[in-house]
């Protein structure tokens, strides 16, 4: 990014001569600073995984939350400002209630990503706005079956599986290893806590605590928390992997 | 006789729905009124909502044919909107919402019937309030009070395409015998995954019910031949 304090910089709607909208891409930045996010669609189900850096020892244990359920079926994983992703998923539950209480059913997740879509690409359209600093994953399971959406300030795109935030390139080479559509949720509960365990440098980064949410078939297709003996044993096998790792 | 002919058109009416094994079967007779007057003795009642979705009317011809233009339209631009077709449960509460929100104006009682590939055949039927309720069948109309016990009787689960024809026009043809707002022919659409079948029953070849006159050509038929000169 040479051309910082060019003065195309300054506005969502101002293209530079080379045709970028720089204030997104900053806004990209603000989301690859951010704890790693990931979410994969295995053979039953979705299963999403945040890297949740702790800004402090004084907090709670839980608090702050980047994982949220949007509606029954379907959930959503922020990395970046957490603040703005607050707004993103107060403004998803509202387009779920409101799409339920029109067609009498749940929101298919397509429609749910292209409206929260929407609603994110609005504030690159005005300049008394600013980009939201943040990317989100979308996971969710309508009649259709499950599916995974990643929607960010730059755009909106589908998914067997993808991640965000700082550890984005070496979590997706690791994705990339799985075999999807072979994996169980519960298998890929472990391997989702490996690969965040595996990206986090201890010396060099915070301290975090390990989020994870699914939609599968065990969790009656509702977006649930993973369950607490499932994330204990996942976060065993992952240090687990780590010290084998480390003793070759 | 005082006919009336300032009365809103209505449709004093009988209307059917019924599942069986597949897909659904749609009732209707077609006798519209002003009053006393038939003003329409052969309308259509039930109505094209999607490809795979129908919905009978009864009540304020004017009401219903507004509600199922709104809701055509509705279902068209969601069906773009999602990439797939509407399901019969989407179809059916959009007929509730503004049946509910309009109730203070409106003289609607709707049976929506129609298959979709996730749940296949269904029947909600949407009377006068704006409730909407999923039934293996459902009569509305003013005919339906005396078609409860006849109904709750021959309906049966599993019933084949036939069976269930056969029992909608029987349905149709007993109320219309009874009851003078229901008259004239019997129409029924059938729908599955095969699509859509619309019958039309001419009301001279209905089964006469209970001291019913057959229907005839003309009334000179009735005299005796002139006399030959």
């Amino acid at each position: 990014m040479s051309s910082i304090g060019t003065g195309y910089d300054l506005s969502v709607t101002t293209f530079s001569p080379d045709g970028r909208v720089f204030q997104i891409e900053y806004a990209a930045k603000a989301v690859d600073n951010s704890g790693t996010v990931i979410g994969i669609k295995c053979k039953d189900g979705i299963v999403m995984g945040v890297e949740k850096l702790v800004a402090s020892k004084m907090m709670l244990a839980g608090s702050n939350r980047r994982i949220h359920s949007v509606h029954r079926h379907s959930g959503m994983a922020v990395a970046g400002l957490a603040a703005d992703g607050r707004q993103i998923v107060a403004r998803a539950k509202s387009e779920a209630t409101s799409y339920e209480r029109v067609y009498g059913e749940p929101i298919p997740v397509k429609e749910l990503a292209d409206r929260v879509a929407s609603y994110v690409h609005l504030c690159t359209l005005y300049w008394w706005l600013r980009p939201f600093g943040c990317g989100v994953i979308i996971g969710g399971y309508d009649r259709d079956g499950p599916q995974l959406y990643m929607v960010e300030p730059s755009g909106i795109f589908m998914y067997f599986g993808t991640a965000i935030g700082k550890g984005r390139q070496a979590a997706k080479t690791e994705i990339e290893k799985l075999k999807l559509s072979e994996l169980s949720c519960r298998e890929g509960v472990i391997e989702v806590a490996k690969i965040i365990y595996g990206l986090h440098d201890e010396a060099k980064d915070k301290a975090f605590e390990l989020e994870m949410s699914w939609v599968c078939e065990e969790s009656n297709r509702q977006h649930q928390k993973v369950p607490d003996d499932l994330l204990e044993a996942a976060k065993a096998a992952a240090k687990a992997a780590l010290e084998e790792m480390d003793a070759d | 006789m005082d006919l009336n002919l300032d009365a809103p058109h209505s449709m004093g009416t009988t209307i059917i729905g019924v599942t069986y094994d597949g897909g659904v079967v749609l009732g209707a007779d077609s006798r519209t009124s002003t009053g006393m007057y038939v003003a329409n003795r052969a309308s259509d009642k039930i109505t094209q909502l999607t490809d795979n979705v129908y919905l009978c009317r009864s009540g304020s011809a004017a009401d219903t044919q507004i509600i199922s233009d709104y809701v055509r339209y509705f279902l068209d631009q969601h069906t773009i909107q999602l990439g797939q077709p509407a399901t019969v449960k989407v179809a059916a509460n959009l007929i509730r919402l503004l049946s509910y929100q309009n109730k203070n104006m409106l003289q609607a009682g709707m049976i929506v019937g129609g298959w979709d590939k996730y749940v296949g055949g269904q029947i909600y039927s949407v009377p006068l309030g704006g409730t909407i309720l999923q039934q293996p069948f459902s009569i509305g109309g003013s005919g339906s009070s005396y078609l409860y016990g006849f109904m709750d009787q021959s309906w049966k689960e599993g019933m084949s395409k036939d069976e269930a024809e056969k029992l909608v026009v029987k349905a149709v043809s007993l109320a219309i015998a009874r009851d003078g707002a229901s008259g004239g022919v019997v129409r029924t659409v059938t729908i599955n995954s095969e699509g859509v079948e619309r019958k039309f029953y001419p009301g001279d070849s209905l089964p006469l019910w209970h001291e019913e006159l057959a229907s005839v050509n003309s009334l000179l038929d009735l005299l005796p031949e002139p006399m030959s000169t």
